[in-house]
């Protein structure tokens, strides 16, 4: 039976859950990792792992200015702003 | 870049025992580009809040990162030049942790292929000691956005209310330099500070200004007995802003430590954060947990592969690198390590003074007009030596003739000015207006018997055990010379014909 | 374009799932965390059609951040089946089948990340042609799993989605990961029938699977194939069978890192708490789904500490061994025909355990996973019992890397050789407009 740290995986994730969606969650996601485990039959030792399926390298941009949004355009869709900056909650780091 | 490292070595001792410092450094350096790392909005410091922003750097859902090419470059300019290998095969990660001042909550890195592996830093120390500190890698990354904390008295996180982000800093390249811990003395890591910045700045990789967060640097540092092999247990100093706090935070730092150790306790590994006004390291507590970056290929992006080709291309491109310069200049052309960091970190300078060492021969004399009435002239006009009428030519001549002792140096300084101001050759211009240093016995003798002669008083008082007047009389000789007098000469036959006691 | 000549898409209606961004216009995703967020730029692969004249109708329903395989987890709207409401249009592009299906538009765009665009193209008796991954610009999709996610056409014919195809693909300066190489046109110069053709049926995809009316279909269509001159041979795709896996563990981490960005700080929901941690988990437990949460969960845990090699690396293999798979198979045949899907359109809530909706993909994630351009066209109806509504089947075309030209060709001749036009329009509809 595999086993997930739903509590841990969901603080990493930043997504509150009720003690509830904790066992709700954790049971289904076993269930979808116990599927999952079917790949440890595949031979892959010696198998190169495919982060992109079409091969390509090497493609870049010149350094060269577009035009930047307009910062009311940005802005205004700002949850909550201060003047010419976004306004964030509180930062916790030192106590 | 003068900073002046005067602090004398620290000696580390633990109850008696010497202890050794080991120190590694982490920096960020911003990458001069026109543009942000992986969109077209302006690599620019100072700008209104939130004005160069796009759908890329804020993040916006749907936008895709397009690497900038220089950017890529310069980096790999920067890693050859400190002898770092370029890997033929690089990649971008993704590092994931949430922070208001990261619009994607996971920032664009490299992990385990960065695009520099290796190298060396190698510097001097003022004594003329060289050292050399290993770098591990060098990789390339985004920058954050900025946050101010409002609410708290000082601007800091601690007591804000809410924080202010402006988001034209996130996406600006930068560089993360990481040094083996090789470094062991406070000075030793300034210098080592000074000496990547050199380089930098000779490649126009950056600006390298530590005031305005174009270089950010975080020290591990730990102590053990010296000659031990294994590493003590080490704290990440943070929150240094200059290359004087990168200074005292490291001492006091190594200071603390050497206590902690001596009282019998034990160090903690701990990020430390350097408080400028107590002049202390203050642990940084953090609520985080321990970090989990799930570090992954970035999918959006391909790998960047260098052909040796390329590598050739972006080495040749270089030029003649600060490092290479001072190891000339003080190895081989024996400059102290002051007048060689001075010449190399002026801008200009040291093409000018090898062109001009070069022909003189004479490298250390060269140094000393540089240095010496030519940086006075150019700190007085505010021209740059290489753009005055002076040319590594007319330096060499003027090195050559005084060194051959055929102009005096008061005719030397003389020349000076006038090749600042309107060029040409000094050896034409002696040669032109006769400005030859009189060294020829006869016509020397003549004038001081003149001297003597109309001084009579001046040489009596000589005679009498008075030597401050000499200085008078030469003077006179060279007055009556027109300045062309060979002054040592002029001494000396003064003396001799005073002392031969001709009839006063 | 010179002045007087006429636009390829002139006019043309244009659905587009509401993952893509059309400048000025609200852009949900489907998702309570957008908010009201309005994209301020548009995405190339529209960019591209509009300049050919099409006319944007409106954004299509689709299941949270394209999530799904049945439309049922969009936090927005319900979309209902033209052939029967009572019935799910399938997903994740199900707003965009269902309106080309029930005439609503002429032409939609969907996004594939493991089978969005066939699967519902499949349920609504529609054409969904997915291309080959990078052939299409990602720049303004809202990222699901970026190494998946590709943008293609659903329309009523082949050549319709052709016509699409052919003006959105190419290289995009905006997305790295497009291809630069010169895209083949698909639309005309298409073969009469299949004489010489190998088409080959994947052994590993038994047809006793499936319930027997289903299975009657497909054993119809392969035998259709055959008759427009097809040969049909076997082919193995061994690997094929742990695509669900593989695709379970790839998409999930992608979309953990993808979707963090929905944060409350800069655009959309923002839900706040006493601090910047407790607003994020706040912000991101009241804005989105649960199949989405599991989804992020999952990825999380698969890209953790001491879980990466054992997950995402081993599924990253896996990929290689499915690609491979393909590879190996084309040697043997031009093109692979295979169900779209294992059943028509189902019930609403009859897949309430997520894993028997991940299920439903079987067929066409596999070709996800390998890239290579797959396409569903319409192939036969089944009648369930107790109904009166005959449902669509699909049948999935997948051809080589960058072979778009010979598998819109293909199903062009089949689509043309048989009976099941996709012009058919549902009896529902029939029935509503007498």
């Amino acid at each position: 039976m595999a086993e997930i740290d739903v509590a841990y995986v969901a603080r990493l994730a930043r997504i509150a859950l009720t003690s509830e969606e904790v066992v709700q969650f954790g049971g289904q996601l076993e269930a979808l990792l116990d599927h999952v485990a079917q790949l440890e039959a595949l031979p892959t030792a010696d198998v190169a792992a495919t982060a992109a399926v079409i091969p390509s390298s090497n493609v870049m941009r010149d350094d060269v200015p577009v035009p930047s949004l307009a910062r009311e355009t940005v802005l205004s869709q700002a949850p909550r702003r201060q003047g010419n900056y976004f306004q964030v909650p509180r930062i916790i780091t030192e106590e | 870049m003068t900073t002046v490292v005067s602090s004398p070595v620290q000696h580390l001792e633990v109850n008696g025992i010497p202890f050794e410092a080991v120190i590694g450094i982490e920096c960020h350096v911003e990458l001069k580009t026109e543009t942000k790392m992986f969109c077209g909005c302006r690599n620019l410091f100072g700008a209104q809040p939130n004005t160069n922003v796009c759908p890329v750097c804020l993040g916006l859902p749907g936008a895709l990162p397009v690497p900038n090419r220089i950017a890529i470059e310069l980096l790999v300019k920067a890693g050859l030049a400190f002898g770092a290998e370029i890997p033929a095969f690089s990649k971008f990660d993704r590092k994931n942790y949430f922070y208001p001042d990261m619009p994607k909550n996971y920032q664009i890195s490299q992990y385990d292929m960065p695009l520099s592996v290796g190298g060396s830093v190698s510097f001097w120390l003022p004594d003329g000691t060289k050292k050399s500190v290993n770098l591990t890698r060098i990789h390339l990354e985004e920058d954050t956005g900025k946050s101010i904390h409002s609410g708290s008295s000082d601007g800091r996180i601690a007591g804000s209310t809410s924080s202010l982000v402006d988001f034209n800093r996130a996406g600006v390249p930068l560089m993360e330099c990481v040094s083996e811990p090789d470094i062991r003395s406070a000075a030793e890591a300034v210098a080592y500070l000074e000496a990547l910045k050199r380089t930098f700045v000779a490649l126009g990789v950056s600006d390298v200004k530590m005031e305005e967060g174009s270089l950010r640097c975080d020290a591990n540092v730990s102590i053990r007995p010296a000659g031990w092999a294994a590493l003590g247990t080490k704290s990440e100093i943070k929150n240094m802003n200059s290359f004087r706090s990168v200074l005292r935070a490291i001492e006091s730092e190594l200071a603390r430590q050497a206590d902690v150790l001596s009282r019998g306790g034990r160090i903690v590994q701990e990020t430390r954060g350097w408080d400028e006004s107590s002049g202390v390291t203050i642990p940084q507590r953090s609520k985080e947990q321990a970090h989990d970056y799930r570090y992954f290929p970035d999918p959006d992006l391909v790998p960047i592969e260098f052909s040796k080709d390329d590598v050739r291309r972006l080495r040749d491109a270089a030029g003649t690198l600060p490092q290479a310069r001072l190891e000339r200049l003080i190895e081989v052309d024996k400059l102290t390590v002051a007048a060689a960091h001075q010449i190399v970190d002026t801008a200009g300078l040291a093409d000018f003074y090898e062109a001009a060492a070069r022909m003189s021969g004479s490298p250390q004399a060269t140094a000393n007009f540089l240095l010496g009435d030519l940086a006075r002239l150019a700190n007085d006009s505010g021209v740059a030596v290489a753009a005055s009428g002076a040319t590594p030519e007319a330096l060499a001549e003027l090195v050559a003739l005084t060194a051959s002792n055929a102009i005096n140096s008061k005719t030397a300084k003389d020349l000076l000015v006038r090749i600042w101001t309107s060029g040409g050759s000094p050896s034409h211009i002696v040669e032109a207006e006769g400005l030859a240093q009189v060294s020829d016995l006869t016509a020397i003798d003549r004038l001081v018997d003149e001297v003597i002669a109309a001084n009579a008083q001046t040489c009596a008082d000589f005679r009498a055990g008075k030597n401050k007047v000499m200085g008078f009389l030469v003077g006179q000789v060279m007055k009556a010379s027109r300045g062309k007098a060979n002054p040592a000469l002029a001494e000396e036959r003064l003396r001799a014909r005073i002392e031969a006691g001709s009839p006063a | 374009m010179a002045a007087g000549a006429v636009l390829p898409l002139a006019g043309v209606p244009l659905a587009i799932k509401d993952n893509m961004c059309v400048i000025g216009t609200r852009t949900t995703c489907a998702s309570k965390i957008l908010g009201d967020w309005v994209a301020p730029y548009t995405a190339t692969a529209v960019e591209r059609l509009l300049r050919a004249g099409a006319l944007p109708l409106g954004k299509t329903n689709l299941d949270e951040f394209a999530m799904g395989s049945s439309c049922e987890n969009s936090a927005l709207a319900t979309t209902h089946n033209p052939w029967d409401p009572t019935r799910v249009p399938g997903g994740s592009s199900g707003g965009s089948a269902a309106a080309v299906a029930a005439g609503e538009a002429v032409i939609a765009l969907g996004s594939d990340t493991g089978g969005s665009i066939r699967e519902p193209a499949a349920f609504c008796g529609v054409v969904g042609f997915k291309p080959t991954y990078g052939r299409v610009s990602r720049y303004g999709l809202i990222a699901f799993a970026s190494s998946l996610d590709q943008i293609g056409p659903l329309s009523k014919s082949v050549e319709d989605a052709a016509l699409v195809y052919d003006l959105m693909a190419g290289k995009d300066p905006c997305d790295a990961t497009t291809v630069d190489r010169p895209v083949e046109a698909t639309l005309g110069g298409f073969p009469k029938d299949l004489a010489g053709l190998r088409v080959g049926i994947v052994r590993d995809f038994a047809l006793d699977r499936l319930e027997p009316d289903v299975r009657a279909v497909y054993e119809a269509a392969y035998g259709d194939l055959q008759r427009l001159g097809a040969d049909l041979v076997e082919v193995a795709l061994p690997t094929a069978d742990y695509g669900v896996a593989t695709y379970y563990l790839i998409a999930p981490a992608e979309c953990s890192s993808n979707l963090a960005r929905f944060d409350g700080m800069r655009y959309g929901l923002r839900a706040e708490g006493a601090d910047v941690l407790e607003t994020y988990e706040r912000t991101r437990a009241a804005g989105f789904g649960n199949e989405v949460k599991r989804r992020i969960l999952i990825g999380t845990h698969a890209l953790s500490s001491g879980y990466y090699d054992a997950y995402y690396v081993r599924a990253q293999k896996a990929r290689t061994l499915i690609a491979a798979d393909f590879a190996r198979a084309f040697e043997a045949c031009d093109v692979i025909a295979c169900p779209a899907a294992a059943s028509p359109a189902f019930e609403f809530n009859a897949k309430s355990d997520p894993l028997a909706m991940y299920l439903m993909d079987y067929y066409t994630i596999p070709m996800s996973l390998a890239g290579v351009p797959s396409l569903s066209v319409p192939c036969g109806y089944v009648t369930p019992q107790g109904s009166d509504k005959p449902l669509p089947l699909g049948l999935e075309l997948t051809a080589p890397l960058f072979a778009e030209r010979l598998l819109i060709g293909v199903a062009r001749a089949y689509e043309s050789g048989t009976q099941h036009a996709a012009h058919r329009v549902p009896p529902v509809l029939e029935a509503s407009a007498r």
